[in-house]
């Protein structure tokens, strides 16, 4: 390493894989942590506590579903008490008012609360549970709380066409902000691409309206989007570059550099119950791996943008050309990047553009 | 929007300033941190719903004594409005 190792800004604690519910394009991996294998509540503490020594700020607390933990109260009130920011990224699906008053009490400072669309039928199809019309009641809580809230929606394909549905939704609920994330393809969603990649003519359609509502609604909400990367010209500078910015937490404690690191193969990735949090970020072989610039072959290694976007996504380098070192497919420089165009023709090639019967869906099932 | 000069700033929910023995000091927000310097730090910790924009105004041209007055007033009105741009303030 010939850079100085950078200060992660935040940490994110995925506290267990079990879920209500099994979206399509959920971002866990196909290998699910089994529940007696999760960290304790002891054992999260002192991650929050290395965490904020190390210089973190802000702690998002996800899953699987975080809300599944019986001790989450506890683990805010730790992750709170380090002097961390505190985000809880839930479903809402087992929330109540009295306990949503109660992680509050306990120093929550953050909700994000998914969607899966605006209308009820396609947005249980794509969870594959009804947990939409529960989503919509816990909608009406936070405002009586001094908490910050912000609604996700995954968008794609399947509900593009009904995305002012979804901005109205998120206007009427007094969010302070709103994410739009279009699907990006690992885990469960890379299984699923076919039936999720929106086509040209779908995308523009959203950014146009995206957009417009951004302007629209700014001061009074927050209107956040990403393009989807296989449509972008430019890699996006994942998790802000590799051991850089974020750490994340597996359920059963492996500090991974992103979500979907563990299908890159033959890395090892160290476990917070063996390691402390400092070592794993300073000097573990796997952060070290990818960090900086000096595994970067060309055309990244020249390029004017490779301080941007840091080469772009090593699982996406992987899962598309079977090289993690490889420049990201998607980038318009890339020698592979007609890997990228032949699925994004096909996605255009006049397929269905209309939601699949569910029985086409890979789901994601709970872990035992 | 400019705001008036008898409103009170107040950070919206989900923002708050980290504590006071950390550094560097910043403002916390959903998905982000905006780092403080000294002049940002005297404003934000003002954003409480109880001073009024004129009173963090005296405040600071006092703390600045040496700075242009209405340089400094300019400078906290576009400040509070960016905030404000950015959801991270109530004006109340």
């Amino acid at each position: 390493m010939t850079t100085a190792v950078p200060q992660p800004l935040a940490l994110v604690a995925e506290l267990t894989h079990r879920c209500p519910l099994h979206c399509v394009y959920c971002s866990n991996p196909l290998e699910l942590a089994r529940r007696e294998a999760e960290l304790s509540t002891q054992e999260w503490a002192r991650v929050f506590q290395e965490a904020a020594a190390l210089g973190v700020l802000q702690a998002d607390l996800t899953g699987g579903e975080p809300l599944a933990r019986p001790d989450l109260t506890a683990l805010i009130r730790a992750a709170r008490g380090a002097d961390l920011y505190v985000s809880l990224i839930t479903s809402g699906l087992p929330l109540d008012e009295a306990r949503l008053e109660e992680i509050v009490g306990a120093g929550l400072d953050h909700l994000q609360l998914s969607f899966q669309g605006a209308r009820e039928e396609s947005a249980n199809e794509f969870a594959g549970t009804r947990a939409h019309a529960h989503k919509l009641r816990v909608l009406g809580w936070p405002r009586d709380y001094r908490v910050g809230l912000t609604l996700n929606f995954v968008i794609h394909r399947g509900n593009l066409a009904h995305l002012e549905e979804m901005i109205a939704l998120g206007e009427a609920s007094g969010a302070g902000r709103m994410e739009f994330a279009h699907v990006q393809y690992y885990g469960w969603a890379f299984a699923n691409r076919e039936r999720l990649l929106p086509t040209r003519s779908q995308l523009d359609r959203s950014l146009a309206i995206l957009k417009e509502a951004e302007t629209r609604l700014r001061g009074k909400i927050r209107v956040e989007y990403v393009v989807p990367d296989y449509y972008a010209r430019y890699p996006k500078a994942c998790m802000g570059g590799w051991g850089r910015k974020i750490l994340l937490i597996t359920p059963e404690g492996s500090a991974l550099p992103c979500h979907a690191a563990k299908v890159i193969p033959g890395m090892r990735f160290e476990n917070v119950r063996e390691r402390s949090l400092r070592e794993i970020w300073e000097s573990s072989a796997a952060f070290c791996k990818f960090r900086g610039e000096e595994w970067m072959s060309e055309p990244c290694r020249s390029c004017d943008r490779r301080a941007q976007d840091f080469g772009g996504c090593r699982c996406q380098a992987f899962l598309l050309t079977g090289d993690a070192a490889a420049t990201d497919p998607v980038c318009s420089l890339a020698p592979e990047r007609k890997r990228v165009d032949e699925i994004v023709a096909a996605a255009n090639a006049g397929r269905s553009a209309e939601s699949s019967t569910k029985a086409d869906w890979l789901y994601r099932p709970n872990p035992a | 929007m400019t705001p008036e000069l008898d409103q009170r700033p107040r950070l919206a929910a989900g923002c708050r300033l980290n504590e006071k023995s950390q550094q560097p000091r910043v403002l916390q927000m959903p998905e982000r941190a905006l780092r403080l310097n000294g002049p940002s730090l005297e404003i934000v910790s003002r954003c409480d719903g109880k001073h009024t924009v004129q009173q963090i105004i005296a405040d600071l041209q006092k703390l600045y004594a040496k700075a242009d007055p209405k340089k400094v007033e300019g400078d906290i009105l576009g400040y509070l409005a960016l905030l404000h741009e950015r959801r991270a303030l109530d004006f109340e």
